[in-house]
Parts: C-alpha cells; sequence; structure tokens
C-alpha cells in the first residue's frame, strides 16, 4: 500500500511516497539514488546493506520502509560532515581496510553501531560484533584494526 | 600451447582488434604525448607469449597519455577487483616517469578507451603487463627529455626529470613542466625497442607501500559498482530459474505475474524474465511465475562424486617423470599410499553478477562485473548480431572476481533482455542465482604412492591428480624416482564429468594438488619419526623453497618435534604464479572436533614487490578466504539441484575465525615481479590438515575439514 513516510536521512527531513512494504534497501537504492548501501545476498545474512535506523545497525534488505516513519537513517553517504571523513572512514583507508569494498559500506556502518554502543571495545568485542557481517576478500584483520584506531580517535 | 595451461584460454571466437585505427584514435585522445605499449616487443615475456595465440594483437597492448594539463592517464584492459592494480600499477608508471602517484588517473577495462586484454586473473597483471608498462613510461620521460633540451636550449645529459618538471642539473631554476612541454602537441610514439628501467636502488615510488588509490571512493559509497549505474527508462530484470542444472521446462504460467502493474514478463526460449523499474517489485512479480519442469535422473551428488569422477576419468598424461619408480619402491623403507578428496567450492563474492546493457540503434553500451570485458563484448556482439566494434564494455568497480567473473553469462542474459524490451536492462543475480550459475572449483581426487628409507630421504613420488588440473602438481623435492600425472582436462572438466559449470577459482588446481602433496609429505615425515621442518629440510634442495622456509620457521618460532604430540602446529609449501609460499599454522582442536585456527605465518618470495602492504593485504586474503575451503566450504548436490543457495548452509570466513596472521617478504628487489593474489591460498588446505594431525592425531583427506569428518578421523581404528 502506497504512504507517504516522514523520517530523517542522513540529516536532512525526507518525505516519501511508496508502498510501506517495499524494503528500505530498495528504497535507498531506487526512489533515493543511494547507491552507497549494498545488495549481498537479500536474506540478512551478509551485511553488505546495513544502515543505521535511530543508531542500531539494521539490514536494510529486510526492513520495511514504512518502519523507518519518524526514525533517523544514517547510510554509508551521511557518515561524512561537512567534507569531513568520520573516523571510522579515515582508519579504513588508513589500514587498508577493505579490497573491492563491496562489503565496506556495512562494514563501517556496522562498526558504528558497534562503537556507539560500546565505545572502547575489546578485540573479542569487535569480534563477535562484526562476526554477522561477511568479507569474501578477507580484510578482516584490517577492518578489525581500523576499528580499534577509530575508538581511539572517536574517545 | 599445453591443454591445460593455466590460463585456460578459451576465446576461440574472439575478434582481436583495437577498435579505432590509429588516426581517429589520435583525434579522440586530442593533444599531448601517447605512448603505446606492446606487450609482445618486450623481451622479457617468454611466458605470456607462449600463452598467447598467434591471432591476437600485435600492434600495442596499452598506452599511457601525457595531456596538457601534465595530468597522465593509464590505459588498460586490466580490470579492479579488488586485489589493488588500481594502485600498483599506478606505481609503477610514476615511478619511471617521475611523477606524482596522485597525479596519474588509471582507465581500467574500457573496451573504447583501452586496447585489447585477455582477462584479469592468473596473476598475471603485474608479472606481465608490469614490466612493459615501466619501459612505456621510461619511453615517455625520454621524449619528455628530449622536448625539454629544445625548449630550454640545454643538452640532454644535462637534464632530469622530478615530479613532473625537468630541469637542468647544472641550474635548476631552468626548468619546465611535462605541461608546458605538452601543451599544443600531438605526439605518437610506439615502444618498440626495451628502454634501460630504473636498478630496484633508484625506485621511489615502486617497493614503497602506498595506500590503495581507490580507498576514499569506497569508504563514503561513491565508488560505482555495475549494480549503481543509472540509465534513463532502464528496467531490472529477474529470470526465471530452473531448479536443477539440465532440468527442461515443461510449461510456465505467468498470468498472475502479468496482472502486476508496470510489470513486463519477456520470454524467449528458455529465457524467461519479468521486468520492471524497480528490481524489489521485479523479484515480487518472479514469485508469481509458475512453472513446472522434466528433472533429469540424478546420477551423482556430494558424496558418490568422487566414485563418478574415477570411473570416467580419460587416460592421463605424464606432466613430467624422472628415474624409475619400481627402482624408487625398492629402495623406499615406508611405502604410503593415500587418496585425497575435495568438493566443490563456490565463488561467492559479495557482489553478484551484475549487467547493465543499453541499445541505441545498432550500437549497444554494457557496464558488467566482469574480469573478461573484452570477451563479454564479443559474446554481446554474438548474440545481438552486431559487429563487435558496435560494443563497448565498461568495467566500473568489480565486487570480488576470484575466477568466478571471467564468465559472462549475466552480460549475455542482459543483452538478450535489452534487445526483446527495448529498454536499457539491467540483470543482478540474486544469491540464489550466484550459487546456481556459478562456475565452481571442481570436485577432485589425488592418488599418490609414495616411498621414504628410514633416513627421512624420499625415493618415491607417483602422483595422479584427476579432474584439478595440472597447476601447482609439480613437486619440488629433491626425489629421484618421480612421476606426475594429471587427468580429466583441467578446471573445466570433460563431458559428462561435472554435473554443472566448473572453472578456475583463486589458484586453480594447486589448492587441490597442494593439499594432496604436502599432506603426503607430512605422513612422510610421521612414519620417519622426524619433525616435519626437519623433513622438508632434508629433502628440499631448491634455494628460494629452502629460503621461505626457515624465513617462515624463524618467525613462527618452529620448534623440533615427532608430529602429533598435541600441541597442533603444521606445515605446507607451494609454488604458485613464480611465487614461493611457506605457511605454518597453529590450531586447536575440541572435542567436537571444531578447529580454531590460531595462528598463521606466511612467508613469501615474490620476486619485486610494488606496493608491499598491497602485498601482504593480499597474502592475507589468501589466509582468510582460505580457511573457508579448508574447514566449511562445500556445495551439497543432488544431480544437477544444488542445496546451497546462500549463506545461511554456505559458510564463509568469518570475524571470530580469524588467526592471527604475520607475513614475512622475502627481500627480493632485484628479481622480477611475480604473482601476489593467488600464491598464499594454495597452502592453507595442508597447513590445517597437518596442525590438526599434531594436535590431535587424526588425518584428514578429506576437504574441508568439517567437524564431523574430523571427529570419524579421532575415532581410534
Amino acid at each position: 500500500m502506497r504512504e507517504t513516510i516522514n523520517f530523517k536521512l542522513n540529516d536532512k527531513p525526507t518525505r516519501l511516497t511508496v508502498d510501506g512494504e517495499r524494503t528500505l534497501l530498495w528504497v535507498l537504492r531506487s526512489e533515493l539514488s543511494l547507491t552507497g548501501t549494498k545488495f549481498g545476498c537479500g536474506e540478512g545474512y551478509c551485511g553488505a546493506c546495513t544502515v543505521l535506523v535511530n543508531k542500531e545497525a539494521v539490514r536494510s534488505c529486510q526492513f520495511p520502509v514504512k518502519d523507518v516513519k519518524g526514525k533517523e537513517v544514517i547510510t554509508i553517504e551521511g557518515l561524512a560532515k561537512n567534507g569531513n571523513l568520520h573516523p571510522l572512514q579515515k582508519a579504513f583507508i588508513k589500514h587498508d581496510a577493505l579490497q573491492c569494498g563491496f562489503c565496506t559500506p556495512g562494514m563501517i556502518l556496522n562498526a558504528y553501531s558497534v562503537l556507539l554502543k560500546n565505545p572502547q571495545p575489546s578485540h573479542k568485542d569487535i569480534l563477535e560484533n562484526m562476526d554477522e557481517n561477511l568479507c569474501r576478500c578477507g580484510a578482516h584483520t584490517r577492518i578489525v584494526q581500523a576499528i580499534k584506531t577509530a575508538a581511539k580517535e572517536m574517545k | 600451447m599445453k591443454k591445460d595451461d593455466y590460463m585456460d584460454l578459451d576465446f576461440s571466437d574472439i575478434e582481436a582488434h583495437f577498435p579505432l585505427d590509429r588516426r581517429e584514435f589520435i583525434k579522440l585522445f586530442g593533444g599531448g604525448i601517447i605512448i603505446l605499449v606492446s606487450l609482445r616487443d618486450a623481451e622479457a615475456l617468454p611466458q605470456q607469449r607462449r600463452r598467447v595465440r598467434p591471432e591476437l594483437p600485435k600492434d600495442f597492448n596499452a598506452f599511457l597519455r601525457i595531456g596538457e594539463d601534465g595530468r597522465v592517464s593509464c590505459f588498460t584492459g586490466k580490470v579492479e577487483l579488488g586485489q589493488g592494480i588500481i594502485t600498483s600499477l599506478a606505481q609503477m608508471l610514476a615511478d619511471e616517469l617521475e611523477v606524482s602517484l596522485g597525479s596519474v588517473d588509471m582507465v581500467m577495462g574500457d573496451t573504447d578507451l583501452c586496447p585489447w586484454d585477455m582477462g584479469t586473473f592468473g596473476s598475471m597483471t603485474t608479472r606481465f603487463f608490469g614490466p612493459p608498462l615501466r619501459e612505456a613510461a621510461a619511453k615517455a620521460r625520454a621524449v619528455l627529455i628530449e622536448l625539454a633540451a629544445e625548449y630550454l636550449k640545454v643538452p640532454l645529459n644535462k637534464l632530469k626529470a622530478k615530479d613532473g618538471v625537468i630541469f637542468d642539473i647544472t641550474q635548476p631554476k631552468n626548468q619546465v613542466t611535462y605541461a608546458q612541454l605538452t601543451k599544443g602537441k600531438k605526439i605518437v610514439k610506439k615502444l618498440d625497442r626495451k628502454v634501460s628501467l630504473k636498478a630496484a636502488s633508484e625506485f621511489t615510488i615502486v617497493n614503497k607501500s602506498v595506500s590503495r588509490t581507490d580507498a576514499q571512493e569506497k569508504v563514503t559509497g561513491k565508488a560505482m559498482f555495475t549494480g549503481d549505474i543509472r540509465q534513463p527508462g532502464m528496467l531490472y530484470a529477474r529470470i526465471l530459474r530452473s531448479p536443477a542444472h539440465g532440468a527442461k521446462i515443461k510449461s510456465v504460467d505467468t498470468s498472475a505475474a502479468e496482472k502486476i502493474k508496470d510489470v513486463r514478463v519477456v520470454k524467449d526460449g528458455d529465457l524467461i524474465a519479468v521486468l520492471h523499474k524497480h528490481p524489489d517489485e521485479a523479484g515480487k512479480a518472479l514469485a508469481k511465475v509458475k512453472a513446472q519442469y522434466d528433472l533429469p535422473e540424478a546420477k551423482v551428488d556430494d558424496k558418490t562424486i568422487f566414485d563418478h569422477l574415477l570411473n570416467v576419468a580419460p587416460e592421463g598424461e605424464a606432466v613430467v617423470q624422472g628415474g624409475n619408480l619400481q627402482t624408487g619402491e625398492k629402495l623406499s623403507a615406508h611405502i604410503v599410499e593415500e587418496t585425497y578428496l575435495n568438493s566443490y567450492v563456490a565463488h561467492a563474492t559479495t557482489e553478484t553478477h551484475t549487467a547493465l546493457v543499453k541499445i541505441e540503434g545498432n550500437k549497444a553500451t554494457v557496464w558488467a562485473s566482469t574480469q573478461t570485458p573484452f570477451r563479454a563484448k564479443d559474446e554481446v556482439a554474438q548474440v545481438l548480431g552486431f559487429p563487435s566494434k558496435n560494443v563497448r564494455v565498461i568495467p566500473p568497480f568489480v565486487g570480488g572476481g576470484f575466477g568466478g567473473k571471467s564468465n559472462n553469462k549475466q552480460v549475455v542474459q542482459a543483452a538478450r533482455l535489452a534487445k526483446l524490451a527495448g529498454k536499457p536492462v539491467q540483470v543482478a543475480w540474486s544469491r540464489a542465482e550466484e550459487f546456481f550459475h556459478d562456475t565452481f572449483r571442481p570436485a577432485a581426487v589425488v592418488k599418490i604412492k609414495s616411498g621414504v628409507k628410514d633416513s627421512g630421504k624420499i625415493f618415491l613420488w607417483d602422483y595422479i591428480v584427476y579432474f584439478a588440473g595440472e597447476r601447482g602438481s609439480q613437486q619440488f623435492y629433491d626425489i629421484p624416482h618421480h612421476r606426475t600425472v594429471s587427468t580429466g582436462g583441467g578446471w573445466r572438466g570433460t563431458p559428462g564429468s561435472h554435473p554443472f559449470g566448473t572453472g578456475a577459482w583463486r589458484a586453480p588446481a594447486n589448492n587441490t594438488n597442494t593439499f594432496a602433496r604436502e599432506s603426503q609429505i607430512d605422513i612422510m615425515a610421521s612414519k620417519a619419526g622426524i619433525d616435519p621442518l626437519e623433513f622438508r629440510l632434508k629433502n628440499l634442495k631448491d634455494k628460494r623453497m629452502l629460503g621461505v622456509l626457515t624465513a617462515a620457521a624463524k618467525k613462527f618460532g618452529w620448534t623440533k618435534s615427532k608430529a602429533a604430540n598435541g600441541r597442533g602446529y603444521g606445515i605446507s609449501l607451494g609454488i604458485d604464479t613464480g611465487t614461493y609460499v611457506a605457511l605454518m599454522a597453529e590450531v586447536e582442536v575440541d572435542k567436537k572436533g571444531a578447529v580454531q585456527v590460531k595462528h598463521v605465518v606466511c612467508a613469501q618470495d615474490m620476486g619485486l614487490s610494488i606496493n608491499p602492504e598491497g602485498a601482504k593485504m593480499q597474502v592475507e586474503g589468501c589466509i582468510t578466504m582460505g580457511l573457508g575451503y579448508a574447514l566449511t566450504e562445500e556445495i551439497h548436490f543432488k544431480g544437477g539441484e544444488i542445496f546451497d543457495l546462500n549463506f545461511d548452509t554456505y559458510e564463509i570466513p568469518r570475524f571470530s575465525w580469524l588467526p592471527k596472521i604475520e607475513t614475512v617478504l622475502i627481500d627480493a628487489k632485484d628479481s622480477p615481479p611475480q604473482g601476489g593474489g593467488e600464491p598464499a591460498i594454495i597452502c592453507m588446505g595442508a597447513v590445517v590438515a597437518n596442525a590438526i594431525y599434531d594436535a590431535v592425531g587424526a588425518r584428514l583427506l578429506q576437504l574441508p575439514m568439517t567437524p564431523e569428518r574430523i571427529r570419524a578421523a579421532m575415532k581410534p581404528k
């Protein structure tokens, strides 16, 4: 059913009339031209589509767009402020924490949600909380280092 | 060319030529200085020459252009898949040309702008494309210095180039920039002779670690992958997938899907698709298509496949042999005969195969996630009936390849649908389609009979590999009586061998061969009662192999001990794409047979490394990815039906699996660069298998080493 949805997207008030049952992933990618959020598996297993809704990491491929009403959504495009990269983005660059880059937006946003809840995570905390985000190229060790560096930076 | 050469070229219908003649080409690129690079002219390319068919282009393979703004563009048919060549190729160019890395723009894989290239695979970019690219840059620098001599009225030998500026060494203020020199010029030079290149001691950018030049785009979401490209009026397709390979459609009912607003159903023989302006809506409509199939009888499954392969294997061919096997057997005190198995595994790239095709008149533009854009160009031309020159393929960033994106099935599907729909059409495979249409690494069998004396000297090696391919099958130990045979037609198999498509998978064949060889070596070490490191040292003469082995042992802190003493250490050695690797690992195995790999050390001799940190990233990627085929990855199937269609049952490595990884790159900067993206992964099966044996005395002969298989091997016999 088409409905009007008001929410905040990357700090901007956004109004959208769409079928509320459509998933946030495809609305972002097709209606809002925000293609940084990726389709990886379509069933919530890989985390390439991770975005933040009210600062919680969600799998946008499983998330109906009607559920963002009145909420705040952050995608990879909204992480840098006034042209300044977020500490996580800087740390991913510094540690070469990516290869093909397809899982990267989801990795960064999931890591952001981890740090919002636990600003100084242990090595084990990072592994446990990143475990559901998949990277096929094997950039894992560097992603862990990048999250540690960003945590220090954000302190 | 040998039939199982690791390039596995299959470009029989290729039309190989640069799309523009030289005059058009100059018009297109306007002013500046253009240097054409020809791989075939370079003397140092015997391997490439051997592998390339004679009908491939004789003209040139890449070029670089110095524009009137002083920026340097490198046009190459190679593609960035995550392996980092967008950075390392620019480093090679910048160093020889004496410009900053930041002034180089890489234009990759665009079939209208870049000269023909066979594809990005086999760890060939740096090895074969690197040297001529460096020569072209050196030539460009020589041309610029000639122009500067004229401009500054200074003799050639008094001029030096640095950071895009040429100056008089006796009077450095007397200088001119590359941009000034190229202004108003239209110079095209072909690299027709070898120019002298910098010695390793002169490098300022090469062999230095630099950050990936694509990182900024990739962390901000700006990096464009094929699925991110938009064209006016484009439609998204979802294609009906049959339940099994070999299934024949009996009937199809698309009426329910057709009732959905804005949905178009397209049928063309076996291709049945629904199209919509939104991909998710197309997916919902596809779910309403009902089809009946005739399923072929399932003759094999994931358990019976190995017997089947042995039954259908053709006569093998000796890859290499020496001495006399009977003599070797007589000289041996212990004979070890084992059979090693590995299952089908998927590429499972995070980005599924994607393509967008736009047709205008008799021209087509294609955006595709592909490792072989020029092959895709010809495939699209063929299916549309267009001349090849009317098709342009543009590969944006590719979200992982590993050999899986050398096949362009999704590109052909998108081309057919764009023609039928009369609109641009994007095909992006679902994860289930990705697992179904993938060309898996083949299931394979290796049988080895080997013999060793109590002294620890190996005398016999009789090796036959079925259906993996011969890459990496040649052993490198000092064994007097040996034979290595390969059968089964390489990784694509022989007709009737595999129930679905198989193909190259990161370091094809070598993962299978190295698992078998290095496991067998450890079994012999145990028979002779010798520590596995000492046993290898006794049987090796190759200096480069000894170099990586001792470097790994030092970093790892290996201490001598007979295997199966509960400590959980393993070793594996291998050679791939000219690179030597030694891996050591420490594992823990619990009573349920679950393995945690705690620590992996890799020592790698890859000759000159262009970007050492980039090379380490590839090693870490190999080790992490390799944990998957070692421990969990396996396609379950019955006949042509694939049961693993997403990451719930097909388990790839995760953060919680991570070992501590340490990489030692042997300093070999005076030797030519070798492969970097594949070598370390070949050792992952055996290094973990040998460590499991050391930990719990269980010898695993089949990959992946699942808890169930480990428990079975742990049972006292």
